[in-house]
């Protein structure tokens, strides 16, 4: 029972001034064991809060980062999936599942985070999955309009995840729930 | 002759305390055996002890207390004497006999106290007589403690309202008269010690006789016990009599300890109702008295008493407790012109923390203690001294932390006129606390006006106040302080959009003066804010044509493309190009086809002439293809002039791989599914054959099978589209 906290596309300061309080009071340390993070938070404060969350921490590069040292994408094994993260800017079309998808066969991964479109999206694609927690400050998006605050919080158990999106809808909070499993996999063909 | 040297004083303190066991040792035996005479006699010559002169206050006072506990023992003994019938009246007479003073007066306070337990004679006599007889010792260190032991046996025998001495005869007045005129002597006694002795050795005296403080101090307290004293006994004969006795005494260590005293021990109603009286006083005090810490603990303990219950609020608005209390500190300033601006400020402060508690809702009582500090400050300039500074922005933060409403705070028009007088640093601190309250509370700031006020008062972190340029600040700070202010920016907001425009261009104004270290955090959440603007107005499509002044997104579109261009002069090419694109994109859904195009082509520019890096270029190329893709309002020629360019860049990019991936890429924009006039098909084979020579070219150079294999699969999936 892993708890993986997928966010990202904060955009502070530049677009938002925080996270909202009631996402802060969720988010309490101790109880997440990795967070995910796809990128443009933009400064340095909020890495430090993130790692205050958990210090499992691992983030790629959004344009907006003022911190130039993440790398582009990232991959990384939690229990029985292989997750990778990219930020989505240099994947063109922006948000177009066949280019994702080509990225997650690229970095040979079941779970694929990305962002940069400021839009919830879960998808199961070709036995994985791709996951854009959306942002998590509702910043304006030149994609998307009336862009809600959401995270993703994924359950990694065994063979299976359980992918908790919450999503701040009118100042109340709503979650949502999907189920992936994943098939007993084959070695990958590289 | 007063001791030197300590270990003199040592010696004789223990010589003392061995002759005073001694003769208490004798007078116990005396006792034992029922010998009134020799009991006398040894308890005499104990007493006599207490004669010295030669002993600080503090080895006096432990030679007093040795003495004390013998004396109880002493007024046991005297007890059962009257009950087995010997008269009081004459122990009373007898104890008279003894040879010295000081003995004498210490058995006849002893006796006297059973004398009033005996209930044979109304206590007011017998202590009247006493206070009287104490009058018989002169000298300051044996008349305090005597008279204090006086105090204490009698403290539980006044004739108080509901005590078992009360009489026709003894009343509360005849305590409060006794208790009075104890303290006046205590009082005089201890001033006196002041003018002992050579004045080289001011210092020490002035020690010895803060030690004794609390011996007069307890007067005080002993009054304020006296459950029969109501207020207006207190108003007429209690306070002024006090009072009296302080201001005349002109000494300024007793007019210090004890106003504080008087404030201390009496309840707040009481200060409240007889306000005039004690502010009064003030003035008339020794020029060195710290006036301002006794006003201070007076106002602090009316605000905790205000703060303590709504009810009593009307009693201070009754008693004009405010007007008094300006009117006072404004009598003592004048009085004081050279009282330090700590001195000044710390009063102040305190009346505005009192001003917040009381009055809430007045905001103008807060403005005029703004205001009269800031006159006391004029004149001066700035700052030097980090207490006071420190003080005003305790002063400052006040209304903040009461309003919790920067907007309240605002209204004090005399607020920025304070800050003014502080020194940069401290400005800058004082600034960074008003936007933290401002966050904390989540306060929206909506119209221009309040904007403006706002920002004059941070006008320390938007721009470098001096001309001179500053020492290096501390970067990991100054990246904080401006965070701050972005954020800032982002809480400003109104829903009226003609008024939100006028907020961004107020913002706007102020940031450009920031000067180029600080554009780079300033600008984007003022670009952001702006497009969030637009998109407002475009949901408002009901507006018909025929408005002349209003705003348009074009017309945020200008003031946008000013905007950013200011931060492509500084060095901040990436970023500028970013927003040129973001606001492109704004454009694009706004159906402004020229004003998207100028922003491309600014981009462009920026690309082409300042981007150098390959990384920063590769991002670059991602974003602008990306963005382009997505534009839908440009014509057949604009958008091949684009797309054109964009695809010369891509072809010229450092790395090979990079240079395929962004040349595939830039097959999506010939092919947009949405679209119907952008599916060029030959294009789109075109680029990806040209990202196949590319890859070729790669793989010969390098071995990336995997650059090839990606393009591979990519002209697959096109295909199928």
């Amino acid at each position: 029972m892993v708890l993986v906290l997928a966010i990202g596309d904060l955009h502070i300061p530049h677009r938002a001034p925080d996270l909202p309080p009631k996402f802060k009071s969720m988010l309490v340390p101790g109880k997440i064991q990795h967070i995910i993070c796809t990128g443009n938070l933009c400064i340095k404060e909020v890495h430090d809060y993130f790692k205050t969350l958990c210090p499992d921490l691992h983030i790629t590069r959004g344009e907006y980062d003022e911190d130039s040292r993440y790398p582009e994408n990232k991959t990384l094994t939690i229990g029985q999936f292989k997750l990778g993260i990219c930020h989505g800017h240099q994947v063109i079309p922006w948000g177009d599942l066949d280019s994702l998808a080509m990225v997650q066969r690229q970095l040979d991964v079941d779970i694929l985070v990305t962002g940069h479109t400021h839009q919830f999206k879960a998808y199961k694609h070709e036995g994985g999955v791709v996951i854009n927690p959306g942002s998590a400050t509702g910043a304006y998006s030149s994609f998307t309009y009336d862009v809600n605050p959401s995270f993703v919080l994924m359950d990694i158990d065994g063979l299976r995840v359980v992918v908790y999106v919450y999503e701040l809808i009118d100042g109340e909070v709503k979650v949502d729930k999907i189920d992936f499993k994943k098939t007993a996999t084959a070695p990958s063909a590289h | 002759m007063i001791a030197d040297g300590v270990e003199d004083e040592e010696k004789w303190l223990a010589a003392g305390i061995a002759g005073l066991q001694q003769n208490a040792f004798y007078m116990h035996r005396a006792l034992d055996s029922n010998n009134l005479r020799d009991a006398l006699k040894y308890s005499a010559q104990m007493l006599s002890e207490l004669r010295t002169s030669r002993l600080s206050p503090h080895k006096y006072y432990e030679l007093y207390m040795r003495a004390f506990d013998e004396l109880r023992k002493l007024e046991m003994f005297f007890k059962e004497e009257t009950r087995r019938g010997c008269s009081i009246v004459d122990l009373y007479e007898l104890v008279q006999h003894a040879g010295n003073i000081l003995p004498r007066l210490y058995l006849l306070c002893t006796v006297g106290s059973v004398y009033i337990k005996s209930k044979e004679a109304p206590a007011k006599d017998v202590l009247k007589d006493l206070v009287e007889m104490c009058r018989g010792i002169q000298h300051p260190v044996r008349g305090l403690f005597l008279r204090s032991y006086l105090a204490q046996v009698s403290r539980d025998k006044l004739p108080d309202i509901g005590s078992e001495y009360e009489g026709d005869a003894d009343t509360v007045v005849d305590a409060v008269e006794f208790v009075l005129q104890n303290f006046t002597e205590m009082n005089k006694l201890w001033v006196r010690m002041q003018h002992q002795g050579p004045a080289r050795e001011k210092e020490k005296r002035e020690k010895e006789r803060s030690e004794l403080r609390d011996l007069v101090g307890k007067n005080l307290h002993v009054l304020s016990q006296i459950e029969g004293i109501d207020l207006d006994m207190y108003k007429e004969t209690v306070l002024p009599r006090v009072l009296e006795q302080v201001v005349n005494c002109k000494d300024e260590i007793a007019q210090y300890y004890l106003m504080d005293c008087i404030i201390q021990v009496f309840p707040d109603e009481y200060h409240l109702q007889t306000l005039d009286v004690l502010l009064g006083a003030f003035p008339q005090l020794q020029p060195t008295v710290d006036i301002k810490t006794v006003l201070s603990r007076l106002m602090e303990r009316l605000s905790n008493y205000a703060a303590s219950s709504a009810d009593v609020l009307p009693e201070f608005l009754q008693v004009e407790a405010f007007s008094k209390l300006n009117n006072a500190i404004g009598k003592v300033i004048e009085a004081q012109p050279d009282m330090p601006i700590l001195g000044v400020i710390t009063l102040y402060s305190s009346l505005l923390t009192f001003t917040l508690h009381v009055h809430p809702d007045r905001l103008d009582y807060a403005d005029q203690v703004l205001g009269a500090c800031v006159k006391k400050l004029s004149g001066k300039e700035k700052l030097e001294d980090k207490k006071a500074t420190k003080q005003i922005v305790a002063l400052l933060s006040a209304p903040l932390d009461k309003y919790n409403d920067i907007v309240t705070a605002l209204k004090l028009s005399n607020y920025p006129r304070v800050m003014e007088y502080l020194d940069s640093e401290t400005n800058k601190v004082m600034a960074t606390v008003i936007i933290q309250s401002i966050m904390k509370n989540k306060t929206r700031i909506s119209t221009a006006d309040r904007v403006e006020a706002l920002f004059e008062l941070i006008k320390g972190l938007i721009k470098d106040l001096d001309d001179a340029f500053h020492d290096e600040v501390d970067e990991d700070d100054f990246k904080e302080e401006q965070n701050s202010v972005a954020r800032l920016i982002q809480l400003l907001h109104s829903d009226d959009p003609e008024e939100m425009f006028k907020i961004i261009c107020t913002v706007r104004k102020h940031i450009l003066g920031g000067g180029p270290k600080r554009l780079p955090f300033t600008v984007p959440p003022l670009v952001f804010s702006s497009l969030k603007l637009v998109r407002q107005l475009q949901g408002q499509e009901e507006n018909p044509f025929g408005e002349e002044e209003s705003t348009t997104p074009k017309k945020i579109f200008q003031v946008l493309n000013q905007t950013v261009e200011t931060l492509s002069n500084i060095p901040a090419p990436e970023l500028a190009l970013q927003l040129f694109l973001q606001c492109a994109e704004a454009a694009n859904d706004c159906d402004l086809e020229p004003v998207a195009y100028e922003f491309f082509t600014q981009a462009y520019i920026l690309y082409e002439e300042e981007i150098s890096d390959s990384r920063a270029q590769v991002t670059a190329i991602h974003l602008i293809i990306g963005t382009l893709q997505r534009m839908h309002v440009f014509g057949v020629e604009n958008r091949d002039t684009l797309t054109h360019k964009a695809t010369g860049y891509s072809a010229k990019l450092l790395k090979k791989p990079d240079q395929c991936r962004a040349v595939y890429a830039c097959s999506h924009l010939f092919w947009v599914d949405d679209q119907d006039n952008v599916k060029d098909g030959e294009r789109v084979l075109l680029c990806l054959k040209r990202a196949l020579r590319i890859a070729n070219a790669a793989q010969q150079m390098s071995n990336a099978a995997r650059g090839s294999a990606g393009s591979v699969t990519l002209f697959v999936e096109i295909l199928n589209k």
